[in-house]
């Protein structure tokens, strides 16, 4: 069972501590920066779990869920979602999206990882 | 026979005679003990002055020559006294309720009380009368030199006595008219007087009649053979003539000054119209029933050339009648006496006030500041004018010669009066009527007259030959009596028919055309509703009828809704079951209450007056109404300013209401962004610092680098505390400025270390350092701070290859200014009005910053009364900062 993870986030140093953790997690990580191709390279990679940053150079976080969740093939793609933000608004339109979980920033690492282990989880069942 | 001497001296007896009768009667008013005074009978007798000595003897002479003709000048008093009685009661009624003092007065009053009305008729009537008493004087002359004829010893001098005459008839009318100043109370004096002379004209004349039928003519029925045998019997009649100057009569014994004085002014009571309407006539029949048989006698019996007119004197006279001729003589007197004191007397009044006085007020200025003199004034204009009228008549008789025949100078005039008939009659029948009609109907009639009649009239020489045969300026259809090419017809036809509907004509078009002012719709009012308004008795009195017309009114006055809950609450209130309550005096005292509260008490009192009546519009009401109006004007321009000064204020509101929304909108904004440059780096921090508690076996190399980051970010996090800070307090105005004074280029040479100090990214910065040699007066440290920002911007986000910076100074209009401009791509031309912005970023490339340095520099820039703002048009990024005028204190 393949553990391959998109992250899309732009803060390096935030991108950098995720990849520590899932990758010792025993999961794939590819990092990716920008928020206006990344719904092509999602779709290119395909990966088993998304993580997402609401705030992005070029597109938004929550414009790419939506074209997600319109396309065939990441209609059911796990998403976790991580804001900045942190305003209940943000939580209301992301899950009006069709997010998977959302996490508002700084979270701990230990929620991080039990929520890409559900998630994971949930889509591995049959 | 009877010598001038004794004739003189009856006369000065009889005047005096008269003179204690209009003093006692005077006396006897004045005690109240008056009653006789008031009967209808001294009423009916007063209206005798219509009877002149033109009258007197005049229509002898007239039957004389145009047979029986002369009846139409009884015939058309006769027809109004009994036709149009309803008529002369509403002219009363008006002059009582209105207090006229004149017919001028009357039309002026009735046209919005217009004195240039009032000024128009008065010329009117006195370019009317005046003729008509030197008529009086003439006959009293006549009548002189026929006894004088008889006694050349006493012979008096050519018109002297005229003179003597005018003179103490203006003494007469002196005496009696202008006893007391108010012309509306009523001169008993006068009228007791002139009622005597009625009396001992119509004796008179009686008695010369009964002498000539029984005494020359030998009984009635020889009498009437003889009035068969001669010409006058032939009942001859022109219609035409007959129908004008019946006309003639009615109208001038309507619109005579005189008449109105003892008909409308003089009345004491509107009740003795009843028995004039029926007495009257009577008392024209009598003086009339002997004037054909003396004719047709005085024809017969006196030399051929005698004179017609004088008959009534002559006939008794040749007959040897002495005491005959002299009662003749005394009522032929009387007649023209009392005509001449009354005809002064209204004359005097109208010139008097309508022309002395608005002079005489004119003359001392302001009319507020008269004082109470102004009685003396009145009494004093009065007197001259009495004395002015008079004179003008003795004048006009010397001029005129005294030649032409009586009863045509009486007829001229009394067409002339006639021209005020359609403003008067219109003013108290036609409320359309205005003030314009009057007086164009007034001037066309006037002119006609004077064109048409009086002066052709003057005779030859007033009007030129050749305008009476050819026309004014050579227009035949302009020749004075054949107007518009009607030829053939009697020139009095012919004139009182153009003048009389041509001035109809143009009074009903000008009033139709023109538009009445307020106080002349009101007075319009007043006139023509005057039954409605001075009936009854006191407090408000009226019917359902007049009910609906309140409820029009208060709709206009207190909305439709509100006047009909009103109207139907009182009608329920009283108990009917009828929609609209009955007006009675307890619902219209309420009624004017609600109203008075939308347009003033005075207003609503005239407004309700106005339908209901009972009582009339004054012209204190009427100032009240006015007052109020202004009130109510300034009082609603207090409100338009007001109302425009709340949708000012409405209008501040709105836009600080938006102002806040915005703000409110741009505080979510900013609380969302700081939130998010908070938690980035806290997120990082937590992140690592898990990380290096939680995982074991981490290499030094790893913990390190670790390190290294959650110090950096802690790092980042209190660089944006501090420029949040920073900002707050500039934004705030919280700052205290530091001013102090430094070198521009002391300033920018700590800038740049300042700026590239621990950066790993080499920026080459190009200066020349000369022109930077310039004293300023400041906040050096703030100043300074604004460029580190600039200089660091430019050296994090020039992305040039080999970045470089060239900062150069400038004289810009009188400023200084410092360009920093790098050859990087510079910003994007949308992005550039956003970099002032706070948390503005504008690659996706991090720097560190948090977006607020551009807008810390602006608000340090405007706090130092500078600016600093991106310098479109170069190559790479660039700023400009204007050092504020004043900032450096001297070019080194």
């Amino acid at each position: 069972m393949s553990r391959r993870l998109l992250l899309i986030e732009d803060e390096p140093n935030i991108a950098e501590a995720i990849r520590f953790l899932l990758t010792r997690d025993g999961w794939q990580v590819e990092t990716h920066e920008d928020g206006a191709d990344a719904v092509e390279k999602i779709t290119a990679a395909a990966p088993d779990l998304v993580i997402l940053d609401v705030m992005l150079p070029g597109k938004s976080g929550m414009d790419i869920l939506r074209e997600l969740r319109e396309r065939v093939a990441t209609r059911d793609l796990p998403v976790l979602m991580l804001t900045a933000r942190g305003q209940s608004r943000d939580r209301d339109m992301a899950e009006k999206a069709g997010v998977s979980r959302f996490m508002t920033k700084p979270f701990s690492n230990a929620e991080v990882l039990t929520a890409v282990r559900d998630l994971h989880a949930q889509a591995s069942r049959p | 026979m009877t010598s001038l001497n004794v004739l003189v001296a009856v006369c000065m007896t009889y005047v005096i005679l008269l003179f204690g009768v209009a003093f006692a009667a005077d006396r006897l008013s004045s005690t109240g003990r008056t009653t006789w005074l008031r009967s209808p009978l001294v009423y009916t007798l007063s209206l005798s002055i219509y009877c002149t000595a033109w009258t007197f003897y005049g229509a002898v002479g007239y039957a004389a020559r145009s047979g029986l003709e002369f009846v139409t000048i009884y015939l058309g008093p006769t027809l109004v006294m009994i036709g149009w009685w309803w008529g002369l009661r509403k002219l009363v009624r008006v002059g009582r309720s209105q207090r006229v003092t004149s017919i001028a007065d009357l039309i002026s009053s009735r046209y919005g009380k217009s004195n240039t009305l009032a000024v128009c008729v008065t010329l009117l009537a006195v370019i009317g009368v005046t003729p008509y008493i030197a008529l009086q004087l003439q006959s009293i002359t006549l009548s002189f030199d026929i006894f004088a004829e008889a006694d050349p010893v006493s012979r008096p001098g050519e018109g002297s006595s005229a003179f003597w005459v005018a003179g103490g008839l203006a003494v007469f009318a002196i005496l009696f008219g202008t006893r007391n100043l108010d012309a509306n109370e009523r001169h008993h004096g006068v009228v007791t007087a002139v009622a005597i002379e009625a009396v001992v004209k119509l004796v008179a004349l009686l008695a010369v009649g009964i002498f000539v039928v029984w005494g020359i003519a030998g009984g009635l029925g020889d009498t009437l053979s003889r009035i068969d045998a001669s010409e006058i019997g032939v009942w001859q009649v022109d219609h035409g003539r007959w129908a004008t100057i019946t006309f003639l009569a009615a109208a001038a014994f309507v619109c005579l000054p005189r008449m109105f004085q003892v008909m409308v002014v003089e009345n004491d009571d509107e009740r003795h119209l009843r028995t004039a309407a029926w007495a009257f006539p009577l008392y024209l029949m009598l003086m009339s029933l002997f004037v054909v048989p003396i004719a047709v006698v005085g024809l017969e019996i006196m030399p051929k050339g005698a004179n017609p007119d004088m008959f009534v004197l002559t006939i008794p006279l040749a007959q040897g009648q002495e005491t005959l001729a002299m009662l003749s003589f005394l009522g032929g007197f009387s007649s023209a006496t009392s005509m001449v004191i009354v005809a002064a007397m209204a004359l005097s009044t109208m010139v008097s006030n309508h022309i002395v006085m608005p002079i005489w007020l004119n003359a001392q200025g302001s009319g507020a500041s008269v004082s109470g003199d102004v009685r003396s004034v009145v009494l004093y204009a009065r007197r001259v004018s009495i004395a002015a009228v008079l004179a003008l008549g003795y004048f006009y008789y010397r001029l005129s010669g005294g030649g032409a025949a009586l009863a045509s100078i009486g007829l001229i005039a009394f067409a002339g009066i006639a021209q005020i008939l359609p403003a008067l009659v219109g003013g108290l029948f036609w409320r359309g009527a205005t003030r314009t009609g009057a007086l164009v109907g007034l001037t066309v009639g006037f002119v006609l007259w004077l064109y048409t009649l009086l002066l052709p009239g003057m005779g030859a020489g007033v009007i030129a030959p050749s305008v009476m045969e050819d026309g004014l300026f050579g227009f035949s259809w302009l020749r004075p009596q054949a107007l518009f090419g009607i030829d053939g017809l009697d020139p009095m036809v012919h004139s009182v028919m153009w003048s009389l509907s041509l001035n109809t004509a143009a009074f009903c078009i000008a009033s139709l055309l023109s538009f009445p002012s307020p106080l002349e719709r009101l007075q319009g009012a007043q006139f023509v509703n005057v039954f409605d308004h001075s009936a009854g008795p006191r407090g408000w009195t009226g019917s359902v009828a007049q009910s609906e017309d309140l409820m029009i009114m208060s709709q206009r006055i207190m909305g439709a809704r509100e006047a009909q809950e009103f109207f139907h609450s009182e009608a329920v209130a009283q108990g009917s079951r009828a929609y609209l309550p009955e007006p009675n005096p307890a619902f219209l005292e309420r009624l004017e209450r609600e109203l008075s509260g939308s347009v003033g008490a005075a207003t609503a009192h005239a407004m309700i007056g106005q339908i209901v009546g009972g009582s009339s519009v004054s012209v204190e009401d009427l100032l009240a109404v006015a007052d109020e109006s202004a009130q109510l004007l300034e009082y609603s321009s207090r409100l338009e300013a007001k109302s425009a000064e709340l949708s000012r204020t409405a209008r501040k509101l709105r836009e600080a209401n938006e102002k806040l929304t915005q703000i409110s909108l741009q505080k979510d904004a900013f609380l969302s962004q700081i939130s998010h440059e908070l938690r980035t780096p806290m997120t990082s921090i937590r992140a690592f610092s898990e990380i290096l508690r939680d995982t074991d076996g981490l290499e030094p190399v790893e913990k390190t680098r670790y390190a290294t980051i959650i110090h950096d970010e802690a790092l980042r996090l209190t660089r944006l505390l501090d420029d949040l800070l920073d900002l707050s307090v500039l934004e705030n105005g919280q700052v205290t400025l530091n001013m102090g004074q430094g070198r521009l280029v002391d300033i920018l040479d700590r800038a740049v270390a300042t700026a590239l100090t621990g950066t790993d990214r080499a920026l080459r910065v190009r200066r020349h350092r000369g022109a930077e040699r310039i004293a300023l007066r400041t906040d050096l440290d703030r100043l300074s701070q604004v460029f580190i920002n600039l200089i660091s911007n430019a050296q994090k986000y020039c992305d040039a290859a080999d970045p470089e910076l060239t900062i150069t100074v400038h004289d810009v209009g009188g400023r200084i200014v410092v360009d920093l401009i790098d050859n990087g791509g510079g910003i994007p031309l949308d992005a550039r009005k956003m970099v002032f912005e706070k948390f503005a970023r504008v690659s996706a490339e991090k720097a560190g910053g948090a977006g607020l340095g551009l807008a810390i520099c602006r608000e340090i820039m405007q706090r130092l009364g500078g600016d600093v703002s991106y310098l479109s048009g170069q190559e790479g990024g660039a700023f400009r900062v204007s050092l504020p005028v004043g900032m450096e204190i001297a070019a080194q």
